[in-house]
């Protein structure tokens, strides 16, 4: 089965929920735990182990200067503005291309291949003999975070690979996992890496706290789960017992409250130095193993 | 018009707390923005009035016209996105994975694909009882927040550009919408939290906005929880040569002003000071030169 955790608003405990949650069902399961918020990962923070790495690359364009007869055909062509055709050179800004290959296409005296270029890394490790966890890393500067997600997923879904295996540039279709619990953790936001990480899962557990802006965020992650049709369950981090507005929203859409975490000062500080609060308090242990059996029960569906 | 953003690289430390209260402190001839497109949560402070709204395109999509393909699979083939998918003998295009590319205009021999505009969202141009606000709201699902970012920025210079001062909230993360809302900054206030987490993802966001060139202000928010961690967030500052401006002790004011709809400035209290004080160390080093 396959679980995404996501929220809308950033900081509402979805690491802390995915950690947890790997770490209690990897006591009787095999487990990837896959960290999709590429941009800013953090799950490898909890779970210290030796990795092995390889480069996430995306195919960018290069002119052949000596085919060239700088006609602007590709600059024409391409949708994002990042080819300039000069009088007798050609400008092409990589932060811009989303390797979509019509340059190579539209150029009609094959001027143009496309090389590699490294935009971030995928990292595997084992911090357990049930527990896998597979990061995606954007490299500082780099925008296309949607493609290194994709490759962490890929990856989760293999077997593990041999040191130094290069990626092709492939796309989609390569998730089949072998584990019996794959729990993807987004970023946060309601935008195309959160549609990247939780297209294919089973379900969606969607982590949120009773502020004004946990609220108002929850509403758009909501929307985002069910424009995808994904079933789904809301957890209430660092509740306070001030949740009418929260369970108000999750009956309004029929979503049920999964879990709550309440407020703890204990939990807290586990969390800030980086360490498990199932590991220190193991009666949530049983927690969230209850709560998988009741999220397969329920909704998940899949497999 | 000097030009800050505030930023975070991990979610949820307490920008938009931040930021509101800020906007609260600054010198009056300001325009505010708010570039976390993906979770606009500016408006929740400020109840702003909208005084213009306009559709966002974002980038166009494909459409198959399924009486002239005829079902070759080219489209499909050269599609880079897995946005193309044949299903019961039609090749259809799902508009989520559309980039907008084009590819497949130019490989169908029958000319069956043609780019159509789709609303991506909404820009708001509203007043609030601090200073006109620049804003969005992203469709759940969409693509392009970077895109949408800069036209918030846009919609700020245009309308305000003779303002002295341009505030903006940010979004977390260092990908697309971060380097959208950093671009053509002249400072960012980076909020961070005592926590590992936070510390890791204060060094990514800062080495992003190094590239930028932009004069960087760093605030240890909730200091008071991990005053360990918060020492270690000071010495890295230090060693990279940062302006550590502000340290907010943890202060149960910040959720009651934010469940009231206010800034935590409004209020007597511990943070609405730290922040104070934070902003007269901005001015000095940033305004006043």
């Amino acid at each position: 089965m396959k679980i995404a955790v996501a929220s809308g608003k950033g900081g509402t405990g979805k690491s802390t929920f995915a950690a947890n949650l790997a770490l209690s069902l990897s006591k009787s399961n095999d487990v990837v735990l896959v960290d999709c918020d590429v941009e800013e990962p953090n799950l490898h923070l909890f779970f210290d182990a030796e990795h092995e790495e390889s480069e996430v690359t995306v195919p960018v364009p290069v002119v052949d200067p000596g085919k060239c007869t700088f006609c602007g055909k590709c600059g024409d062509f391409c949708q994002y503005g990042a080819i300039t055709v000069l009088k007798d050179d050609i400008l092409i800004l990589m932060d811009l291309c989303h390797s979509c290959g019509g340059c190579r296409i539209v150029c009609p005296y094959d001027a143009i291949t496309e090389v590699p270029r490294v935009i971030g890394k995928v990292r595997d490790s084992q911090p357990d003999e049930h527990l896998r966890l597979v990061t995606g890393v954007l490299n500082e500067g780099e925008t296309h975070a949607p493609v290194v997600i994709q490759m962490a997923k890929a990856l989760a879904g293999s077997t593990p690979t041999p040191a130094g295996a290069v990626f092709e540039h492939q796309f989609r279709e390569l998730v089949c996992s072998m584990a019996d619990v794959t729990i993807y953790d987004s970023s946060p936001g309601i935008a195309c890496p959160v549609i990247e990480t939780v297209e294919g899962a089973d379900y969606v557990v969607l982590v949120t706290e009773s502020t004004p802006f946990g609220i108002h965020d929850l509403e758009l992650a909501i929307g985002v789960v069910e424009k995808l049709g994904i079933p789904a369950g809301v957890v209430i981090n660092r509740s306070d017992g001030l949740d009418e507005m929260t369970e108000e929203l999750c009956r309004r859409h029929s979503l049920e409250i999964i879990m709550r975490i309440p407020f703890d000062r204990r939990i807290a500080g586990v969390q800030n130095r980086g360490g498990l609060f199932s590991q220190d308090m193991p009666e949530w242990q049983g927690r969230f193993t209850d709560l998988y059996h009741h999220i397969r029960e329920t909704g998940g569906g899949g497999a | 018009m000097k030009r800050i953003a505030v930023i975070s690289g991990k979610g949820g430390t307490g920008k938009t707390m931040v930021c509101a209260a800020l906007a609260a402190i600054f010198p009056p001839d300001l325009v505010l923005g708010d570039c976390d497109v993906d979770a606009s949560n500016l408006g929740l402070i400020f109840q702003p009035e909208i005084i213009s709204r306009s559709p966002y395109y974002g980038l166009k999509v494909a459409e198959i016209d399924q009486d002239t393909c005829t079902r070759c699979g080219s489209c499909e083939e050269h599609c880079r996105f897995g946005a193309i998918r044949s299903q019961e003998g039609e090749f259809l295009v799902d508009s989520i994975r559309c980039e907008g590319c084009s590819v497949c205009t130019l490989v169908c021999p029958k000319e069956a694909v043609s780019m159509v505009q789709k609303v991506n969202g909404e820009l708001y141009y509203s007043n609030t009882r601090i200073a006109p606000l620049s804003h969005a709201r992203l469709e759940p699902g969409s693509g392009t927040s970077g895109l949408l970012v800069r036209e918030v920025r846009k919609q700020a210079d245009e309308r305000d550009g003779d303002r002295a001062f341009f505030l903006s909230d940010g979004p977390p993360g260092i990908g697309c919408p971060l380097i959208a809302t950093v671009t053509g900054m002249d400072a960012v206030l980076i909020v961070t939290e005592p926590s590992l987490s936070g510390l890791h993802d204060l060094k990514r966001v800062v080495t992003v906005a190094e590239g930028f060139g932009v004069t960087i202000f760093v605030a240890i928010n909730k200091y008071t929880l991990e005053e360990e961690i918060a020492t270690r967030i000071e010495d890295y500052c230090v060693e990279r040569g940062l302006h550590v401006v502000g340290k907010i002790p943890f202060d149960p004011t910040v959720i009651e002003s934010i469940r009231n709809g206010r800034p935590v400035t409004d209020y007597d209290s511990p943070a609405a000071d730290a922040i104070r004080r934070m902003w007269e160390e901005i001015a000095e080093i940033w305004v006043n030169t």
